[in-house]
């Protein structure tokens, strides 16, 4: 594979900064709306805030990876006082639970940094600067990219088994 | 059904138990948007004046506005509708927080409560799965308290709770709906809710809330977002720092508090401390509020944080907004501010009004002063000021002892105590406690504001116009300058000529008919954002906010695909305005009730003050009495109105 330059696109969460608006759930998943920001539901949003006002937990999380089985163990994190399960700060879209998946489908959601905008949307939508965008040049080896379809395919796949998922996209395409 | 409802209502019949899923009326929103309008229609035609507020007939409504759950920034509002017991006319309290979106993602628009359950309950809304709950294990807990063992018990940490403490269950006439960092406080709906069997209200949803035009309305958001960064950096000039930004007031996060406890009055709202706020108070202060302050919070969809966690040793933790900080440090002239923060936990445990609430306290401990109540109600009461009042407070919540008449408000207690109680509770409007503000020279507009609110809280009904004239002409051209909001140029006029001092100065400056035009404007505003669900502290309450009559008719159509300009929105509001007033008309409200508190100025001026009422009166449509007229009526297409009150006897043939 060969060297090229890569943007590299960060989001820094400043957890502190965060004043649990969830303004950044609305506006990703306006964001993901077909046709564009036609509606929105915070449950179909690639950035979740865990959120435990009492107990001055406030976290901004990104959906990342999908994975098939979920971790064998589940382990704590305490930090300045605050106890978090290793669940409040993981990206995947796992199956242990529902974050990260489309709340109809049942489909695993990753963040895609807004393909396409010059700025993140959860990040133009967060006047708290809790969330802050920078984008950074690194060499890097090209990898091809995944593709959303391909995420979504692969996650079938893993619940259906391919044999079934062959048969009904040949169904669906007889109809078509 | 328009875009931005979710096109579904919940009917809850609590004696029966039974839940109904009810499609709303797609022709409503053209005519009263949604929020306190629809709420509003819906209680005048169900709700007869015979009803009581603590029978079965009456309703509690929870309406989202039409616009919540829209990306517009600040758009979170539960408008709470009912009858309230302290006034025993239209009770519409709102909170913010999360639980009116959520309402909405569950595909509903509003829950309407009738009847009453036989043992306590709670309710939960999982989207299309509706249940009604046994909350026995819930009885007497704390409003916070309940909301965590209610997402406990639901395994989900984002179900949105409402609850109400003891004081609702035990119906204090003052008793809230708490939720989260929010809470639905005037007025006694929480002792309606308590009235009702309804412990809690929880909320799940996971549906889409859709727009017309979404291009359209995220250009419109944008603008306001843009607006808000830019005011952030701007505050209003030549103003207090509490009125110079956007926001509810910035109680928590401001430590200097000069202005409160100076300006508004100590005890039963009797005296001013002209000179208490000294260094060693202010560094006190600070340290205390940031000691326990441990962050800034927001609302739903909202770059402000107005409410703050609050956490001390050895009390559990809450949240708190706005006034409250102050509100029992100054009834109970304690000056230590750590009070204030303890004794508001127990009261937001209890689910009280922070307003009306110590203003009771303060007026039991003067009619034991005054001797018309004797040592006997006091049996156990501690000698300092810190312990009578957490121990008047448990009396009130438990409805203990005096406690009992207490908690219907100083009002109803003064009548039952007698003995010349009632120069006591000297500080109501309709039978509702008021700010502890006593002023000097009369301010007309103000006047008007006090005598016609129909919300009885002049915090819900004042905003955009300065309070107070500014000094110099070039203060004056600075703040015109660039205020887009009016809804015509004459108002910078009022703002140019308004003086401190002479001619042009309060009470007769500005004139009768420039003060009606004023609160009218105010009250449009407000009366749109109730509809809209709306935060008032982005839009009527603020000077100079995002959110105004002339961008709301592009982004109500944005959102909802109705034609809008702004005479229709003015025309939408003057419907609602009209059918409120009638509503609460029809239950008995008169001329004679539309009054501020007797001492509330010093210098009165009884010939002019009948001036304003009547050219208010007259520039709304209503006769002499405050009634609105059938022509008026009849032009707003509010024919069934007209003919409701002619029927009744209250308009008559003309
Ligand atoms: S928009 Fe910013 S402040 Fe609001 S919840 Fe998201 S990260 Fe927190
Ligand atoms: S970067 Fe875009 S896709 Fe990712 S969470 Fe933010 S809004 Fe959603
Ligand atoms: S301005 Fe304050 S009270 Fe209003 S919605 Fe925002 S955070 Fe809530």
């Amino acid at each position: 594979m060969s060297k090229a330059k890569k943007k590299v696109k960060v989001i820094k969460i400043d957890v502190d900064k965060c004043n649990g608006c969830r303004a950044c759930e609305l506006i990703c998943s306006s964001f993901h709306a077909t046709p564009k920001y036609s509606s929105n539901n915070p449950e179909r949003s690639r950035v979740r805030v865990i959120r435990d006002p009492l107990k001055d937990i406030y976290l901004p999380v990104y959906a990342g990876e999908y994975t098939p089985a979920e971790c064998a163990g589940r382990n704590k994190y305490v930090l300045d006082g605050r106890e978090y399960s290793e669940c409040d700060t993981c990206r995947a879209s796992c199956p242990s639970r529902t974050l990260f998946t489309e709340p109809d489908s049942g489909l695993p959601l990753k963040c895609d940094m807004c393909d396409g905008e010059d700025e993140p949307m959860c990040v133009k939508w967060c006047l708290s600067k809790a969330l802050t965008y920078e984008e950074r040049e690194e060499e890097r080896e090209e990898e091809p990219k995944i593709g959303e379809m391909e995420i979504g395919l692969e996650a079938l796949v893993n619940r259906h088994g391919m044999q079934k998922v062959m048969d009904t996209i040949a169904r669906l395409s007889k109809k078509g | 059904m328009a875009n931005a409802e979710a096109g579904f209502n919940l009917e809850i019949d609590l004696t029966r138990g039974n839940i109904e899923r009810v499609a709303g009326d797609p022709n409503l929103a053209k005519q009263y948007l949604g929020g306190l309008g629809t709420n509003a229609k819906i209680l005048y035609e169900r709700v007869p004046p015979e009803v009581e507020p603590f029978s079965p007939e009456n309703l509690l409504i929870f309406g989202t506005g039409l616009l919540t759950g829209t990306p517009l920034p600040s758009c979170n509002r539960t408008v709470i509708s009912t009858i309230s017991p302290q006034t025993n006319l239209m009770a519409y309290s709102m909170m913010g927080g999360f639980w009116a979106p959520e309402l909405k993602y569950a595909g509903y628009d509003k829950v309407i409560f009738r009847g009453k359950s036989p043992e306590l309950i709670y309710v939960w809304i999982n989207g299309d799965k509706v249940e009604l709950r046994d909350a026995s294990h819930l009885k007497g807990k704390g409003a916070v308290e309940t909301q965590e063992l209610i997402k406990k018990e639901l395994q989900d940490p984002n179900v949105q709770v409402c609850a109400i403490g003891l004081a609702g269950e035990n119906r204090v006439f003052t008793a809230s709906i708490e939720q989260g960092r929010s809470s639905a406080s005037r007025l006694g709906i929480g002792a309606v809710m308590g009235d009702k069997g309804i412990k809690a209200v929880a909320v799940r949803g996971k549906k889409d809330v859709n727009v017309a035009r979404p291009l359209e309305l995220l250009q419109l958001c944008h603008e306001v977002l843009q607006y808000v960064k830019d005011r952030e950096d701007k505050p209003v000039p030549n103003v207090m720092p509490i009125l110079a930004g956007l926001g509810s007031p910035q109680e928590m996060l401001h430590t200097d508090e000069k202005w409160h406890t100076e300006n508004f009055s100590w005890g039963n709202s009797r005296e001013r401390r002209k000179d208490f706020w000294t260094k060693e108070v202010e560094e006190k202060w600070k340290v205390v509020q940031e000691n326990a302050r441990t962050r800034l919070i927001s609302c739903y969809n909202c770059p402000m944080k107005c409410g703050a966690i609050i956490s001390l040793p050895g009390m559990s933790t809450y949240m708190m907004k706005c006034f409250t900080k102050l509100t029992y440090n100054m009834a109970a002239f304690v000056d230590d501010l750590e009070f204030g923060f303890r004794i508001a936990q127990r009261a937001t445990e209890y689910g009280v009004d922070g307003f009306s609430t110590p203003q009771i306290m303060a007026f039991a401990f003067e009619l034991r002063e005054a001797g018309i109540l004797g040592e006997e109600h006091f049996e156990g009461c501690p000698d300092d000021n810190e312990g009578k009042f957490y121990w008047i407070l448990d009396r009130i919540v438990r409805r203990e002892g005096i406690g009992d008449i207490l908690a219907d408000g100083t009002h109803w207690a003064a009548l039952k105590i007698g003995n010349g109680a009632d120069a006591y509770a000297h500080n109501n409007i309709k039978k509702h406690e008021q700010l502890p503000l006593k002023l000097g020279m009369l301010n007309p507009i103000y006047y008007l504001m006090y005598c016609t609110g129909e919300k009885c809280n002049i915090t819900q009904i004042e905003g955009q116009f300065p309070q107070a004239p500014f000094a110099t002409m070039e203060e004056r051209e600075e703040f015109v300058k660039d205020w887009v909001h009016v809804p015509d140029e004459k108002f910078k006029k009022y703002v140019l000529d308004w003086e401190m001092r002479g001619e042009n100065s309060n009470p007769y400056y500005p004139t009768v008919d420039m003060s009606v035009d004023v609160v009218d404007w105010q009250e449009m505003m407000h009366y749109i954002d109730d509809a809209v669900g709306m935060c008032a502290g982005m839009s009527s309450f603020p000077l100079k906010p995002p959110y105004h009559i002339h961008n709301y008719p592009l982004i109500i159509s944005a959102a909802t695909g109705m034609e809008m300009d702004e005479e229709g929105l003015k025309k939408i509001y003057r419907r609602i305005r009209n059918l409120v007033r009638a509503f609460n008309i029809r239950r008995g409200l008169t001329r004679a009730d539309e009054k501020p508190p007797e001492d509330h100025w010093r210098k009165r001026f009884p010939e002019l003050e009948e001036q304003l009422l009547d050219a208010y009166y007259k520039f709304k449509g209503w006769n002499n009495q405050g009634i609105p007229t059938k022509e008026t009526l009849l032009e707003l297409g509010m024919g069934y109105v007209s003919e409701d009150l002619e029927k009744r006897g209250i308009l008559s043939y003309e």
